[in-house]
């Protein structure tokens, strides 16, 4: 049991190194600051300013939204809903099944959807889409920290004739450090996923200037120079790769400390 | 102001519940304006001949989705045979046996794990895993392999379900009573015995449902695999050969193909298919996971 | 470190607290009445509270004794309404509240809980500071003058005896009070909202000797213009500070009367063993 456990831990440690290893040599500080250059994919100077630029700004967008509709959600099942409502059941339960579905699937009904709106390739797109992939993942996460809350606080303040809208609000102050967990890791899902942005988002060189231009992404960054046949090029998506698992790390960490912070027994 | 307040609280209330039948109607849509999009493949072709046929040539007309299908069955299939033993031997450690230093390590380390997204573990896959199968282990079975091929794809995936699986098993074994297992120990029996006869044959539904969940993930997963398991449309005849599952298939050729109306609906039906099956596995092992739960808790 | 806001508020306050000197508290209602016919509570199928019928005298301290799970506590809940969150909780008979069926038709559920100022047996501070959590009830319920405020939230916290433990720090979280401080915190943001009535749940249970004794005495000053009813867990303290006992036993009122006649001179068998301590 120790060994798979040390098996466990050995393969976190060994997929970090490797990526560490090869992309480590190719970073460099152009690689953060600069956009692609003129022979970029073949092998010449520039950085993926773009992508970096590409998926905060997917990110951005995509946490507003679901910010807007996580938030409210989470609210009206816990404390507007009665604890064994039906409603309450089949909104976790589809909750629950929307979190299983694949970002692949979300990329086709998200691209499907934005023919169908007539939006093409763009920041708009993968916003939209990427929103529906972290929704789910921030919802369940509010939601489970939502429900430790303990009674006390709603009762505190319905008592002092507060109505529920301005109970939900100040509930919403003590639950800030759980929201801030929640989001950040919807970031963590987010901002790695490949799939839901391969067709929505685009892929362009240039830091999109409006939400109806094509957006780069860090992962399908990677994903491109990885198919390149240059070898400088190939070592630039590992440096790539670097920095997405360093923003992931940087994310997982802060995550883990807020909700060390908020709930004692999790795994 | 009396009023202004209870508009407030009305309008605030009617806005949640508007969010909260979206959600569950949200559900619904991408399920039905996914069949809408595979309906006219389905029209065109039998159903049967979809799925069962291995023919595959989308120029001359010929949909046959079995090579797909069947890839995705065997890459998920070995992920999970590889990652099971791994991650029931690490949640019964990590619950049983391991000190509090320990959990408290692994805590990170599980949700590090799954926080990875899937480009880097394909990144890793065709660093380490693809020449390692191609130079090492393919060799002693097989005349020769690229190394992209279906046990790479199940490698990669394996490492990929791990973190979901066993921080399921650990909520799984957790909610079995503390006052089971203590009866068990105070009658003499060793931990590991307790183990085997208490926890494990407790906990049985747990992991099955824990094991359809991570398939589901397993069926649905992209880029990774899509990164290491080759992409050449055949029913694999072992694990060394090149596989092309589903999702796979969307991503390479999705919104490149729009120009043909059959192929995009071709797509669109694997699009329809992959939600059916992880909607399906999902349903089911949420269901049992919560009806676990509350088993347990009064 | 203080702001010149904080220190702007706090000339604020001394102006404040010297008119205050003179003020007691303002409010003087003269007819307070709670009068309950026939009140029966159904949680879940089980009947909780049976053909309660009562009036509650007032200005002074009514306790309410039994053994845990006697309803007491659900009972007290029903005064404010806020069994209205649990749908599975049934209620039929009436409660009038100064004369006016609180579980009538029409009646607005936030001002029948504006009349009543409920501590309860945890202190529950509001993820805010010392200051906005007395300044909540008012502002929520329409004051916006900043002088009003302050002065509202000052004369609650001199009332409680805080406001001179706290003066400096009235800026800072509530949270880092101590535990006997964040009871009188509550009492002092329930008397806030300017109720006419109090209910106390348990309310001192958490509290060590201390700060039980504060809150006693604040109870004790308390009733000269509210009513007060107060579930409690120990017959000693509703020795100390009742004037009226009502002794509850499985759902049902099984004696109610003065506290002097209560404990010296008990009309019913159960009440005699309740006493003597043969169950509890």
């Amino acid at each position: 049991m120790i060994c798979a456990a040390m098996i466990i831990l050995g393969v976190l440690v060994y997929i970090i190194a490797t990526v560490f290893y090869r992309g480590l040599p190719a970073l460099n500080l152009d690689m953060i600051t600069k956009l692609p250059g003129g022979g970029f994919y073949l092998g010449k100077e520039g950085g993926v300013l773009n992508a970096i630029v590409g998926s905060l700004y997917i990110m951005i967008g995509s946490l507003i939204i679901s910010i807007l509709i996580s938030v409210p959600l989470v609210m009206f099942v816990n404390f507007y809903l009665p604890p064994k409502s039906v409603f309450a059941f089949l909104i976790r339960f589809s909750l629950d099944i929307l979190f299983g579905i694949p970002s692949i699937v979300y990329g086709a009904f998200g691209f499907a959807l934005m023919i169908y709106l007539g939006i093409r390739a763009s920041l708009l797109g993968g916003i939209l889409t990427v929103a529906m992939l972290i929704m789910p993942i921030m919802m369940r996460s509010f939601d489970e920290i939502t429900r430790l809350l303990s009674r006390d606080l709603p009762d505190a303040l319905l008592s002092l004739g507060a109505t529920k809208y301005e109970m939900v609000k100040v509930i919403l102050r003590q639950l800030m450090p759980g929201l801030v967990t929640a989001i950040l890791l919807a970031i963590g899902r987010g901002i790695g996923d490949a799939a839901t942005v391969l067709f929505t988002a685009g892929y362009t060189d240039n830091i999109p200037a409006s939400l109806n231009q094509p957006a780069a992404t860090l992962p399908l960054s990677i994903f491109f120079q990885l198919g390149s046949p240059v070898e400088e090029v190939q070592n630039r998506a590992y440096a790539s790769a670097i920095i997405l698992t360093v923003i992931i790390l940087i994310l997982s960490f802060s995550a883990r400390y807020f909700s060390s912070k908020f709930s004692k027994n999790k795994i | 102001m009396r009023l202004l307040r209870a508009v407030k609280d009305k309008t605030a209330r009617y806005i949640m519940l508007g969010i909260a039948i979206f959600t569950i109607l949200f559900l619904i849509v991408i399920g039905v304006s996914l069949f809408f999009k595979a309906l006219p493949i389905m029209k065109e072709k039998s159903l049967w001949i979809l799925l069962t046929s291995a023919n595959w040539k989308p120029f001359k007309g010929d949909y046959g989705f079995l090579p797909f299908i069947f890839s995705t069955f065997y890459v998920s299939l070995i992920a999970i045979i590889i990652a099971l033993p791994f991650s029931i031997l690490t949640s019964i450690y990590l619950n049983s046996y391991a000190s509090k230093n320990v959990k408290r390590l692994f805590e990170p380390i599980v949700d590090l794990l799954s926080g990875i997204p899937p480009v880097i573990y394909g990144v890793w896959g065709t660093l380490t895993i693809v020449p390692l199968i191609a130079n090492k282990i393919a060799p002693r079975f097989v005349a020769f392999s690229s190394g992209y091929t279906v046990l790479a794809g199940g490698i990669v995936l394996a490492v990929m379900i791990i973190p979901l699986l066993i921080s399921i098993m650990v909520e799984v074994f957790r909610s079995i009573p503390k006052e089971m297992t203590d009866a068990s120990l105070s009658m003499g029996a060793t931990k590991w015995q307790t183990v085997k006869k208490v926890i494990l044959r407790k906990s049985v539904s747990g992991i099955i449902a824990a094991t359809v969940l991570a398939l589901s993930r397993a069926f649905g997963e992209t880029m990774a695999v899509l990164m290491v398991c080759g992409n050449i449309t055949q029913i694999p005849h072992s694990i060394f050969d090149a596989c092309y599952p589903l999702p796979a298939l969307i991503a390479n050729n999705y919104g490149e193909m729009l120009s043909m109306p059959s192929y995009e609906s071709a797509l669109m039906f694997s699009a329809f298919l992959l939600f059916i099956i992880v909607v399906l596995f999902n349903g089911l092992s949420r269901f049992t996971l919560n009806q676990i739960e509350r088993r347990y808790q009064f | 470190m203080i702001s010149t806001n904080q220190i702007l508020i706090n000339s604020n306050y001394n102006s404040v607290i010297e008119m205050n000197n003179a003020i007691t508290l303002k409010k003087l209602v003269t007819n307070q009445s709670i009068k309950i016919e026939g009140l029966d509570v159904y949680i879940e199928n089980q009947h909780i509270l049976k053909d309660i019928n009562l009036t509650i005298p007032e200005k002074s301290i009514t306790c309410i004794i039994g053994p845990s799970g006697c309803g007491k506590s659900t009972f007290l809940k029903t005064l404010n309404r806020m069994h209205d969150e649990s749908p599975e909780v049934k209620i039929s008979g009436k409660v009038f509240v100064n004369d006016e069926n609180i579980y009538g038709q029409h009646v607005n559920v936030i001002d029948t809980r504006k009349k009543m100022g409920l501590l309860a047996q945890r202190p529950c501070p509001l993820p805010m500071s010392i200051y906005e959590n007395v300044a909540y009830g008012p502002r929520i319920h329409g004051i916006k003058k900043r002088k009003a405020i302050n002065q509202t939230v000052i004369q609650y916290l001199q009332y409680v005896g805080l406001w001179d433990e706290v003066r400096d720090r009235v800026r800072t979280s509530a949270t880092r009070l101590s535990i006997g401080q964040q009871q009188r915190l509550c009492l002092a943001r329930g008397l806030a909202i300017e109720p006419e009535y109090i209910l106390g749940d348990e309310a001192t249970s958490a509290l060590d000797p201390l700060s039980t004794k504060k809150i006693e005495e604040l109870f004790i000053k308390l009733k000269e213009k509210y009513t007060i009813i107060l579930v409690t867990h120990t017959l000693r303290q509703a020795k100390r500070i009742a004037d009226h006992i009502i002794f509850m036993y499985l759902g049902k009122i099984i004696e109610s009367g003065s506290t002097d006649e209560f404990f010296n001179n008990p009309k019913k068998q159960l009440t005699k063993e309740y006493l003597s301590g043969s169950f509890s």
